[in-house]
């Protein structure tokens, strides 16, 4: 994963809210894409990509790496494909006046921004990069803002995610430095708790 | 301090806690299916890290696999992925209830039927729908891919603590009106994002009134309101549910479980983040008319009007939905014609709602030209329907009980319909392209769904012609 401290990019104004990770990848399309984290671009947002005039289908908007988005972004089913998608198309950071709370986490899990801003500063947001399409904009995750001109917009994101994003680390191997702590509840957890393999296994 | 039993469950997991406000939290019961899988094993794989704790994971084949015609998955997307799904919980020592196995199922219906989710538990899947298992008084809750790696090689995950918030609700749920009908009015008032960050704990009469198919329903759908989990603390009536079922102790040891699982409920001066109170005699049949749960009006209404939103963006949503499901605003939602009627999935798969479907079927017949996918929960519902002799009364009607799995609900296993199709639905999204693309969703209760295959139009029970 790579670390992002920082980011200037172009963005994406996606005026649509409830943009659910059915929207965002296709479950059919899912079962026929690419079984690893890679090469999902071409089904992200498949069906909206199909009307030629959708956003990420004009030309002025090619290259971003930032979306705009309404509220509610990510809602829905907890496939991961969805922020693998916008990863694999170049997005590093999205920004939406809410997510869906697994989206968010997955987002995190693969470098991916996910920030929250309120509804006034995304509707600022939205109209000036109409007005501009390649005007970059700036994010800095640690003081948590996004600038665009002489805008600047505070945004909200958890100090884990952050912390994750800005580090770029395996989570599995921070956990696994605590495994004496794991092994130590694991003693003292409640014996008659179930086990899946085989009711045998329960006496 | 007073604690919530979120909260009382959460405590009793922490294996650490960090300075930044996160926890490690250990998962008691991990539940994996083959469509959000194949990745987390690979990066496994990858690091060569092992499985910590094969035992309390559990694998089934749910979402990719074919509704009639057996156990051969050769060619297509069964076979594409249940080939590694197979090997992968070979190599890693995790049971796996194949295509075939008898107590295979929908991971949200098989965790509670073998009594595998148990009270103040912790349980996790690679699914959204894992909220079902809260209806157990379990704190369960849906995670994406890169998760299931973690708690796979590490057998817990390092998260913040999930907010509190109550829905109460009083009374009891009129004559024909479901914990489906319960928990859309519910989506249709608090939103899409009413619950965000929250886990449900859901009070009152009526929760206490419910079977505890009804709460598993009602618990299924706390994630359509965007909360991380839904919750109903253990009672008598979990208490016997649980009891003989494969994975609950025996005798005089599920007595001693049954004294630890009433441990698990909220203090009563113990406080929420968030309060919402619904009234359970007022409520009736619902619908959605749009493609979020929140587009939900009573079966009785109209197809709202974009105009009538006054915040700008549910009125742009509102706009593209009626532009979508092709209805005009101020349609009786009871005219509106359906092409197919979709019955199973976590949410409405269970035996009573088999049962329900029956009941409104026993004596008709479905209309000739709408076609009925009914679908089982699992093998064990699928079973016990056949010994109740569902079975024949589906078939009087014109309806074959297919073999259980996800099927119509999210449409990867190969069944769907043509773009521009209209359905009445039993699962849990209404979304854009859920049964297909271009295909219009209506969710609805398994009662309704049924008198809709036979009316061919949206309708309820009450609605229909005397039986036969």
């Amino acid at each position: 994963m790579k670390p992002l401290r920082t980011h200037v990019g172009t963005a994406v104004p996606l005026r649509r809210s409830n943009v659910d990770t059915d929207q965002i990848y296709p479950a059919q399309l899912a079962l026929t894409g690419s079984l690893t984290r890679t090469g999902h671009a071409p089904n992200l947002m498949g069906e909206w990509r199909k009307e030629p005039d959708f956003v990420l289908n004009r030309p002025e908007y090619e290259g971003a790496s930032i979306l705009v988005a309404g509220p509610e972004f990510g809602t829905g089913s907890s496939r991961e494909w969805a922020v693998w998608a916008l990863v694999d198309y170049g997005f590093r950071v999205i920004l939406s006046p809410r997510f869906g709370d697994i989206f968010r986490g997955n987002a995190a899990n693969n470098g991916l921004v996910a920030a929250a801003l309120p509804e006034p500063a995304i509707e600022a947001l939205w109209e000036q990069v109409e007005a501009a399409p390649q005007l970059p904009l700036a994010v800095d995750l640690e003081g948590r803002t996004v600038s665009v001109n002489d805008h600047r917009f505070a945004f909200e994101y958890p100090d884990d995610f952050r912390w994750r994003v800005m580090n770029g680390v395996d989570e599995i191997e921070l956990t696994l430095r605590h495994s004496d702590d794991i092994t130590a509840y694991e003693a003292r957890r409640r014996p008659s708790l179930p086990k899946a393999r085989g009711p045998e296994a329960v006496k | 301090m007073a604690q919530t039993a979120a909260d009382k469950i959460w405590n009793t997991h922490i294996v650490r806690s960090d300075d930044d406000g996160q926890d490690l939290v250990y998962i008691d019961l991990h539940l994996l299916h083959e469509a959000n899988t194949p990745q987390a094993f690979a990066g496994l794989r990858e690091q060569n890290r092992r499985v910590r704790r094969p035992e309390l994971t559990l694998g089934t084949e749910d979402h990719v696999t074919p509704t009639v015609g057996g156990t051969d998955i050769s060619g297509g997307v069964a076979e594409r992925y249940l080939t590694p799904m197979r090997r992968n919980c070979h190599d890693f020592g995790i049971e796996l209830f194949s295509l075939g196995h008898e107590s295979r199922g929908i991971a949200h219906v098989i965790g509670p039927e073998l009594g595998l989710s148990q009270p103040g538990t912790t349980i996790v899947c690679c699914d959204s729908h894992t909220t079902t298992h809260g209806a157990m008084g379990a704190l369960a809750f849906g995670i994406g891919t890169s998760q299931v790696e973690h708690v796979l090689a590490t057998q817990t995950l390092p998260m913040r603590r999930m907010k509190n918030m109550r829905v109460t609700v009083d009374g009891v749920l009129p004559p024909g009106v479901s914990a489906k009908d319960l928990v859309l009015a519910m989506i249709r008032r608090i939103g899409t994002a009413g619950g965000q960050g929250h886990v449900i704990e859901y009070q009152g009469q009526a929760i206490r009134s419910m079977s505890m198919e009804a709460r598993m329903t009602l618990c299924n759908m706390s994630i359509e309101a965007g909360a991380r989990a839904g919750l109903v603390t253990a009672d008598d009536v979990t208490f016997e549910y649980l009891r003989g079922r494969p994975h609950v102790p025996q005798g005089a040891a599920f007595d001693e479980e049954v004294e630890y699982w009433k441990t698990f409920v909220s203090d009563e001066d113990a406080s929420f983040d968030k309060e919402v109170r619904l009234d359970a005699a007022a409520l009736s049949p619902h619908v959605t008319w749009g493609t979020n749960p929140s587009q939900t009006v009573g079966l009785t209404e109209v197809v709202p009007s974009p105009s009538e939103f006054a915040d700008p963006v549910e009125r742009l949503a509102a706009e593209r939905a009626v532009a979508y499901m092709d209805l005009t605003p101020g349609t009786p939602m009871k005219t509106v014609l359906i092409d197919a009627v979709f019955i199973g999935s976590c949410t409405n798969g269970r035996i009573e709602d088999l049962r329900e479907v029956a009941e409104v079927w026993k004596g008709r017949r479905v209309a000739a030209d709408v076609q009925v996918y009914l679908v089982p929960g699992s093998e064990g519902v699928r079973r016990q329907a056949v010994e109740e002799g569902l079975d024949r009364t589906f078939e009087a009607a014109g309806v074959q009980l297919r073999s259980p799995g996800c099927s119509m609900c999210v449409s990867v296993n190969g069944e769907r319909l043509a773009a521009g199709q209209r359905t009445a639905s039993t699962n849990n999204r209404n979304f854009e392209g859920r049964q297909g693309p271009g295909v219009r969703t209506h969710v609805v209760s398994p009662a309704v769904a049924a008198a809709t295959a036979v009316a061919g139009r949206l309708a309820e029970p009450s609605d229909l012609e005397d039986r036969t």
